[in-house]
Order: C-alpha cells, then sequence, then structure tokens
C-alpha cells in the first residue's frame, strides 16, 4: 500500500477540519483529492507531509508509520498551491537543493547532483531554464520547475495542492495532460488535490470527494461521475438541476410528473426530496411523442463550446431548466429564442433532502 | 449622424495633469527648502565653519588630542560589539514573532517598541538603579571585580537597549510578507533548521538585515541620553564621541568641540550615504520579485 490514512481528526480551536479521515492508496497511483474550498484539502496534505500533526489517527507511507516523524524524514515531495519556489536561487539550485542539504554521507557527487537535475529538468521540459531566476518564469513553468524540485529527492510519495489553480483554463488543460503522461512513466504514488472537477475526472486513477472535512464517496471517476453516492457529491461533479419536492406513496412529483422514488425514500411517509437532472441528459424535441410531454419556451440560448445552452420555462416548474444540446441538433431543429420545445429528462436521479448545500 | 466614441478621426483626448495650482505648489515647495536650509545645512554648515575656525592645523590638532582618540575608539568599539549583537537579537525577534504563533506574541511585538518610546535618560537610570554598585547585583559584581556601571560594558548596555529594534522593525514586516512556504519547502527536501537559515531565510532578509544594521549603528554612534547617565564621563576612558563633545564645549573649548562634532557629522553623512544606496538596492531587488 502506497499510502494508508487511518481515522485522521484535525480540530482548529473548535473548528474541525478534518473528521475521522481513512483512505487507502495503492503504490503507485494517482488519486484526486476533490471538494469545495475549505474542506480540508490542503490541511490533510500538510498532514500526510508532516508540516501540521494530527490530533488522531495515523499515516502510514509505504508500510512505515510516519505519523510521528518531523517532514524533513517523511521524505514526500509536495508542490505547493502558490509555487514557494526559492526565489533567490536559480532554477537549477533549486531542484538541486533537496540533493545539497543531505548529509555528506548520503549526498551524491557534484556531478552527480548536476546529471539528475539535469535529468528532472528534461522530464518537465524545462532544461533551457537552468539559470533563470523563480521570477522570471511564468506561472505555469515554476510550477513544473516545482515538481522537479519535490522529485529530485526521490520522495516516496508525491502530494500536490491544487499545483495549476493559478494558471488559465488553457495552460491547466495542457499542465494536467502532461501530468498524466509524466504519471504513466514515473509510478509515483501521488495525491492530487483539486477543487475543479474536470481535473480531477481527466487525471486521477482514483477521485476522493470531501466535504467539510469528511469524504463523501471515492471511486474510479466513472464510477464517481456515473454513481454519485449522494447529492452532494451530484452536485459537485458538474452542472445540474435541482428540484425540490415531496415524496408521496414512493413517487417523486415532478411537473406534474411522477418519477420513483429510490427504495430508501419509498418506505417513509411524506419527505422532501431532491431531484436531479444533468442539463446534458435532457432531451429536446419539436414534437410531443410518449414520455416527453413537458412543455416549454426557450427563455435563452448559450453558446457552450461545442454544445448549446439553453434556458427553458416548463409549466408546473417553479424555475427555468437549463439543458445542453449538441450543436447539430440545435442547428436541425432551428431553434429560437420564445420557441415551443417538448423536454424529456433522459436520467434522473433523487436524493433524500438532508442536505445543504 | 452619430459619431461612434472611439472611431479614428475623433482628436486624441487631451489629459489634463492633476496637481495643485501653482502658487500652492511654489509655496510648499519653498517652505520645505527654507526649513531644509534653516535647520539643516545653516547649521551643518555652522559646525565646519566653527570647527575650522583657528585654521586647518588647530582642527587636526585638537583631532589628534589623545582623549579624542580614546573617545574615537571607544564609540568605534561599542559600534562593532552593539550592531552585531542587536543583529543577532533582532533576526532571533523577527523569526520568533514572524515564524511561531506563541501565547504574549502581540505584547512582545508592542514592547519592541519600548526603547523608542521611553526617553533615553530613564533608559539609562533603568540600568544604572539595576546594576549600579549600590544595588545588591551591582554590588555582587563588584566583588567579582566587574565593574558595569562608569565603564564599558555600561556604556555597551546602554547602546543595546536604546538600539534593540531597529533590525527587528526592519525584519518584521519583510518576513510577514514572505510568509512561511519557502522555509516550509525546504523542509519537505529535508533540509535542517540551520541549513533553512542559511540558504533560504538568510538571503532573503539580507537587504532588510544590512539596512537596520545601518540605522543601529547611526543611533548607535550618536547616542547621548542614557550612555551620558551610566558613563560618568572619565576622560579618556569612558567619553564616547558625543559626550566628548559635551564636555570640551562646557570648557568653552568651542573649536575643538566642534572639530571633534564634524567627526560625528562625517559619520552621520557616511551611513546617511550608505543608507541611501542600500535604500535603492532594497527597492530595487524587492520589486523584483
Ligand atoms: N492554521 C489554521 N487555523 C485555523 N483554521 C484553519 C487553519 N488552517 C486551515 N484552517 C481552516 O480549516 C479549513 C480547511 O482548510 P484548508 O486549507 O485545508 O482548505 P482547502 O480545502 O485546502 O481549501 P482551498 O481549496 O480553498 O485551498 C478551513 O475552513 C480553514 O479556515
Ligand atoms: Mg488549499
Amino acid at each position: 500500500m502506497g499510502i494508508e490514512l487511518q481515522n485522521i481528526t484535525k480540530k482548529f480551536t473548535d473548528y474541525t477540519a478534518l473528521d475521522n479521515i481513512s483512505l487507502n492508496i495503492a503504490s503507485g497511483e494517482l488519486i484526486a483529492l476533490l471538494g469545495p474550498s475549505g474542506c480540508g484539502k490542503t490541511t490533510l496534505l500538510r498532514i500526510i507531509a508532516g508540516l501540521e500533526s494530527a490530533d488522531s489517527g495515523k499515516i502510514i507511507l509505504e508500510g512505515k508509520d510516519t505519523t510521528n516523524l518531523p517532514p524533513r524524514e517523511k521524505n514526500v515531495g509536495f508542490v505547493f498551491q502558490h509555487y514557494a519556489l526559492f526565489r533567490r536561487l536559480n532554477v537549477y539550485e533549486n531542484v538541486a537543493f533537496g540533493l545539497k542539504v543531505l548529509p555528506r554521507s548520503k549526498r551524491p557527487s557534484k556531478s552527480e547532483i548536476k546529471d539528475r537535475v539535469e535529468h528532472l529538468l528534461k522530464l518537465v521540459q524545462m532544461e533551457w531554464a537552468l539559470k533563470r531566476y523563480p521570477s522570471q518564469l511564468s506561472g505555469g513553468q515554476r510550477q513544473r520547475v516545482a515538481l522537479a524540485r519535490a522529485l529530485a529527492v526521490n520522495p516516496r510519495v508525491l502530494l500536490l495542492d491544487e499545483p495549476f489553480s493559478a494558471l488559465d483554463a488553457k495552460v491547466r488543460q495542457e499542465l494536467r495532460r502532461w501530468l498524466r503522461k509524466l504519471h504513466d512513466e514515473i509510478h509515483v504514488t501521488s495525491i492530487f488535490v483539486t477543487h475543479d472537477q474536470e481535473e480531477a475526472l481527466e487525471l486521477a486513477d482514483r477521485i476522493v470527494v470531501i466535504n467539510k472535512g469528511k469524504i463523501e464517496q471515492q471511486g474510479t471517476p466513472q464510477e464517481v461521475y456515473d454513481h454519485p453516492a449522494n447529492a452532494f457529491v451530484y452536485n459537485f461533479l458538474g452542472n445540474v438541476n435541482v428540484f425540490h419536492g415531496r415524496v408521496h406513496e414512493g413517487m417523486v412529483t415532478l411537473g406534474g410528473h411522477s418519477v420513483d422514488a429510490p427504495d430508501e425514500l419509498k418506505n417513509s411517509a411524506e419527505k422532501t426530496s431532491q431531484t436531479f437532472v444533468r442539463p446534458h441528459e435532457i432531451g429536446i424535441s419539436k414534437i410531443r411523442s410518449e414520455g416527453n410531454d413537458l412543455e416549454g419556451t426557450i427563455r435563452e440560448i448559450r453558446l457552450l463550446g461545442g454544445q448549446i445552452g439553453l434556458n427553458i420555462e416548463c409549466e408546473g416548474f417553479d424555475q427555468p431548466i437549463d439543458a445542453e444540446i449538441p450543436r447539430e441538433l440545435y442547428l436541425n431543429l432551428q431553434l429560437k429564442k420564445g420557441d415551443r420545445v417538448f423536454v424529456t429528462f433522459n436520467k434522473v436521479k433523487v436524493f433524500a433532502c438532508d442536505y445543504e448545500i | 449622424m452619430s459619431t461612434p466614441l472611439l472611431s479614428q478621426g475623433t482628436p486624441p483626448v487631451v489629459r489634463k495633469k492633476i496637481s495643485d495650482p501653482l502658487p500652492v505648489r511654489i509655496l510648499l515647495i519653498g517652505l520645505t527648502l527654507l526649513f531644509f536650509i534653516g535647520f539643516v545645512f545653516l547649521p551643518l554648515g555652522l559646525v565646519f565653519a566653527q570647527a575650522f575656525q583657528k585654521g586647518w592645523d588647530f582642527y587636526l590638532e585638537a583631532i589628534r588630542e589623545p582623549y579624542t582618540i580614546e573617545a574615537v575608539k571607544l564609540t568605534l568599539t561599542t559600534v562593532a560589539i552593539v550592531v552585531p549583537l542587536n543583529a543577532f537579537f533582532g533576526v532571533t525577534a523577527a523569526w520568533a514573532i514572524t515564524k511561531f504563533s506563541f501565547p504574549g506574541k502581540a505584547a512582545l511585538k508592542t514592547l519592541l517598541d519600548l526603547p523608542f518610546a521611553v526617553s533615553p535618560v530613564i533608559a539609562g537610570l533603568i540600568f544604572v538603579l539595576l546594576l549600579g554598585s549600590r544595588t545588591p547585583f551591582g554590588s555582587w559584581l563588584g566583588e567579582q571585580g566587574i565593574k558595569i556601571i562608569f565603564s564599558t560594558p555600561g556604556i555597551i548596555i546602554a547602546t543595546l537597549f536604546v538600539t534593540f529594534p531597529f533590525v527587528a522593525r526592519e525584519l518584521i514586516p519583510l518576513m510577514e510578507a514572505q510568509g512561511r512556504d519557502e522555509e516550509e519547502a525546504a523542509l519537505t527536501l529535508g533540509a535542517k533548521g540551520w541549513q533553512i537559515f542559511g540558504k533560504i531565510t538568510l538571503p532573503n532578509i539580507r537587504w532588510g538585515l544590512l539596512y537596520g544594521m545601518i540605522l543601529c549603528s547611526a543611533r548607535a554612534i550618536g547616542e547621548f541620553g542614557a550612555v551620558s547617565v551610566v558613563s560618568g564621563h572619565i576622560r579618556g576612558q569612558t567619553n564616547t564621541i558625543p559626550l566628548h563633545v559635551e564636555i570640551l564645549y562646557s570648557e568653552y573649548n568651542f573649536t575643538a568641540s566642534f572639530a571633534v562634532a564634524s567627526l560625528l557629522v562625517f559619520l552621520a553623512l557616511t551611513t546617511v550615504i550608505v543608507k541611501a544606496v542600500m535604500e535603492n538596492r532594497f527597492q530595487k531587488n524587492s520589486s523584483q520579485h
């Protein structure tokens, strides 16, 4: 096992930042820790790295209990949210730092250090910038140097704290793919923290969704996306329409129509519920047919990259519905603002209403 | 026909310079200059005029006089001891205040300013009351053959107290702005405390540190009040340059007094120039990063 976290709890005065977190990560796995701002992601990484101590719980790295080791003995590579490069050292010296501070008995020779640094900088495609100072690099370049610096000491595990959050969308996507490729080459057990669900879905072997210091769900990106365990996860993983309703005799009413309620809700008496429908799981047509007799008016049409976003006002719903359809369909149907359309919910998920988001 | 706002044909907007009307400017600049001439240039000029009143030979003689040389030596010794010590204390205090959290931190930060707030005479008196030969501790020290008040150690201690805040004051905002990120990164890379300090922290604060040390030197050279109380004014032994100037003056030996005073002016000008150069470097350096 690469990383084993057992019952980690951390309180800041009266605020519980991490609440009994247990997590196993296999050797060589890349997992994404996904959660909203302030949910405790950074705190968890800092505890694994030893920069912060947990109130209780155990941290086992590659089979070794490191709970009480000081950070310098943990051998954890940390890539910080805001780079934290050494501003007075150039790129070469930054990457060489971890090797140069080794005790003399373990320190590689000068030429070995040079070879290793150059190899790492080539790996992160920064070999041209040896002599530059951090202030002379762009954000993406800095983050790649920070990654090389963390890898220089052959860390047992690699922790990346929202490494790309300060970069623009395009660069972020590029670096994300590049990081995935790099991980496939070097296979170091890694935790990648992010609050961007797209990033997590695209990058990770496995996703761990946390909220308010608790793990909500873990699984492969496919599992988590297709079968969200609860309303929070559903809501957090992408855009979604939320309808509030009541469960009555095992059914949920939705704008004059009824949907099967999930089992755990069926047996209870009347109860409030939340129904989720993703915008791209909504069908649109101009002709009434069986099962799609929900009628609405297009209020707004938005261009969303390859998709078209429709904002539809439907009878019986107290809020407009967001739908996303392929561009081709949009062109075929020749939709305009104010058109009457028929709406189908292809996939509906109902949860009990014990959540506020 | 309506003209589009940003068409190329429209003439460029002439921006009116936003500033005060001319008379106000002249008045303010004039007042500043007047103040400068009256309170800085004129007095400094007078110091030199007085110092050279009886000619070069007398000037050199006054400076070469053994008591003067002893005073210069004592002042330089004091600076040489006080500045490194306060640099050390200042870095330690700034480090503790900015990198750790502990109870009483806010109080400590406030108390750092005490030496600035307290009148130097009182600062001197505190040490006389604490270490003078009439106090239990002072008399015990006396039995051990250690004399602090009315001798060099007293002067050094009083100067240490008065100049303590300079380095810490300079470093605290700097280190607060820099945060702990780099130190934490170094820690995860396996560096030990002294390696982090030597390779990361010190290079990051070196300009601020030097700047604080210069301010500290300037004050240590010029300090009069606190040193005057603890020195005892023993010529050739416990007289620093400012005290020596005072003594010569009170003996109506004006020319010699001003000659020695001109030394202080030279030292002060040197520190001001070094400070200006450093400030320049400091700003360039911090704006670069
Ligand atoms: N040193 C501290 N003292 C008190 N509270 C803290 C401290 N550090 C973090 N917290 C609190 O713990 C919670 C979790 O913080 P953390 O930095 O782990 O969030 P995060 O998930 O990394 O958020 P973000 O995505 O914004 O970086 C926050 O509510 C924060 O206010
Ligand atoms: Mg964070």
